[in-house]
């Protein structure tokens, strides 16, 4: 009960902080490039605005997952309002769970608007079939696991750091997880066993976000673009993955917050 | 059962780079307060009032020793639902105006919709910001938050509330009302736990009091009975007293202040006391009254406890 009162909280926290401010940049990206679009890329409108506008879903979304992540917790200890907070009913698990499904409240609202405001520009150029506009919503949902996995990794790093080296940190390994592949290639090359485990160990533990922009070889966005079919077995078991590593990592702020002292 | 029950609480810090060197904030600390009293709890900066204060509200985690509130481990989030507290120089969600914060803290403790909305109405009455009820807490001064604060600590109707330094950033008027607010839980029964630098408050309110100096209790007991064993004397008003009269009278007291047409004379003992009297009624003087000089808690509290705080 009390992680939706907490939740509820944060998500007005974002509102106020007028987070939601990136829809009118998103809402001038869309609207210029759709007019632009007409003018320079002769019959690949349509692919180019999904394209565009999926890759801006992405971007705006991770970036609010990593700097309005890495202050949920923070934020709270250096303006001292989880004094009174946790010396309330609320348990530290109550806490953390509630701060992290109100961002994510955040976040699916922003995509939500992003997605309505996509469809409107494709809409706008026209031309597409009902089951073009339906395509996008894998892509859309892949986007939104991702970001959940991000906006968990930034909690982590906020509830012992500042924020300047969590989003060092968080960026560091959104950066790497998205060549994640690239670690089992130098594992595969390694000249000593030792970094050849090394390397398998780090492909392991560096969250895969490469698992949620390609599927089967294939950029999720651009298979969206192009209205190929969709591999539900693979989005299932990214979606498996996705939640997996998650709850992990919110395990993991749940367990460092626990043990933290409020000096 | 006691409403506290602090038994053997150490807490010791650990500083430095590394965090090797161990400070102690606080030393096998044994405390209780019981139902219904207003308990102060006194100490010069650094005392480790604050440090007591988290442990009790899991803040922190004591080095050792145990803490019971109202026979409860003070983890107990059953018992949380039971007490109230404020943090010292409180800071709540600026973003939230008054009203909104109260309701988030009622919801925190599940009290319904309808009675919720009664309740911080007449909580922003209390506490005096009805008319700031829809203004954002990033607009309210020093005082304002101070009051949000106690009324956020006394929502959900608690058996005992723990204040730390209430009275801080309050003007006189905002001190009057605070002390008035201490008063009435002390009327509904509520156990008042609080911390204080300002010892008039502590003396006007308390029923007891610790006092709490480098982590170590120094004294704890009825305030009365602390300042009752330093009775120094009595102090004698008077009115018309002719100058012959107050010239005998200056040989027998200790200590003779003129105040306005009143003269106000100290006599040491009992011995004094009686032939200060004799003389002035005998000089035809009107005797207004007398009344024993007790250490105030402020005097008492300079005396033994900061006289040993090192003078920056």
């Amino acid at each position: 009960m009390n992680i939706a009162v907490v939740a509820r909280n944060t998500f007005r926290e974002n509102i106020r902080d007028r987070v939601l401010y990136n829809l009118i940049l998103f809402a001038l990206v869309m609207t210029v490039s759709s007019i632009a679009l007409g003018q320079l890329t002769l019959g690949y409108e349509r692919k180019v605005i999904v394209d565009l506008g999926l890759s801006a879903i992405s971007i705006f979304g991770t970036l609010i997952a990593i700097f309005i992540g890495i202050g949920l917790v923070h934020k709270e200890l250096e303006r001292r309002t989880v004094y009174a907070l946790l010396s309330k009913p609320v348990r530290r698990h109550e806490f953390i769970l509630g701060k992290y499904l109100g961002l994510l409240a955040t976040l699916s609202v922003n995509v939500a608007v992003m997605t309505v405001g996509l469809w409107l520009s494709m809409l706008y150029q026209g031309g597409i079939e009902p089951a073009g506009y339906a395509r996008i919503l894998p892509a859309v949902y892949l986007i939104f696991l991702s970001l959940a996995l991000t906006t968990a990794l930034a909690l982590v790093f906020s509830t012992f750091s500042t924020p300047a080296l969590s989003a060092l940190f968080t960026l560091f390994l959104w950066i790497a997880g998205h060549f994640n592949y690239d670690l089992l290639e130098f594992a595969a090359t390694s000249r000593t066993a030792a970094m050849r485990r090394f390397f398998q160990a780090l492909y392991y533990l560096v969250p895969n976000f490469s698992n949620f922009t390609s599927i089967d070889s294939r950029n999720v966005i651009q298979s969206a673009a192009y209205a190929q079919p969709v591999d539900w077995t693979a989005v299932g078991w990214t979606t498996v993955y996705g939640l997996v590593y998650s709850g992990a990592l919110l395990a993991l702020a749940v367990a460092v917050f626990s043990r933290r002292d409020f000096k | 059962m006691s409403v506290v029950q602090i038994e053997n609480l150490t807490k010791d810090f650990l500083v430095g780079f590394w965090r090797k060197r161990r400070v102690r904030a606080l030393d096998n600390l044994n405390l209780t307060v019981e139902p219904g009293e207003i308990f102060g709890f006194l100490g010069p900066n650094g005392a480790g009032k604050t440090t007591t204060l988290k442990i009790m509200m899991t803040l922190l985690r004591p080095t050792s020793g145990s803490v019971r509130i109202l026979g409860e481990p003070a983890a107990s989030a059953a018992m949380r639902r039971r007490i109230g507290y404020l943090p010292e120089n409180p800071y709540f969600y600026d973003y939230l105006t008054a009203e909104e914060m109260l309701t988030y803290v009622g919801r925190l403790y599940g009290i319904r919709r309808h009675a919720l909305r009664r309740k911080v109405g007449e909580l922003l009455e209390t506490v005096g910001l009805a008319e700031q009820a829809r203004v954002q807490l990033r607009k309210f001064s020093k005082g304002m938050t101070q009051r949000i604060g106690i009324a956020q600590a006394i929502i959900n109707d608690p058996e005992a509330v723990f204040l730390d330094e209430p009275m801080s950033g309050l003007d006189p008027l905002g001190r009057r009302d605070v002390r008035r607010i201490i008063t009435g839980l002390r009327e509904k029964g509520v156990t008042v736990f609080f911390s204080s630098h300002i010892l008039p408050d502590v003396e006007a309110l308390c029923d007891r009091v610790a006092i709490l100096h480098k982590g170590r209790l120094r004294e704890t007991g009825a305030l009365h009975e602390i300042l009752q064993v330093k009775i120094e004397g009595h102090e004698i008003i008077l009115a018309r007293v002719s100058a012959e009269t107050r010239a005998g009278l200056a040989a027998l007291c200790d200590e003779i202040r003129p105040m306005g047409d009143r003269l106000h004379l100290r006599a040491a003992d009992a011995g004094r006391l009686e032939a200060v009297l004799a003389r002035a009624l005998a000089g035809g003087a009107e005797l207004i009254s007398v009344n024993p000089v007790r250490a105030s808690l402020e005097e008492y509290f300079f005396r033994e406890v900061a006289a040993e705080v090192p003078r920056p």
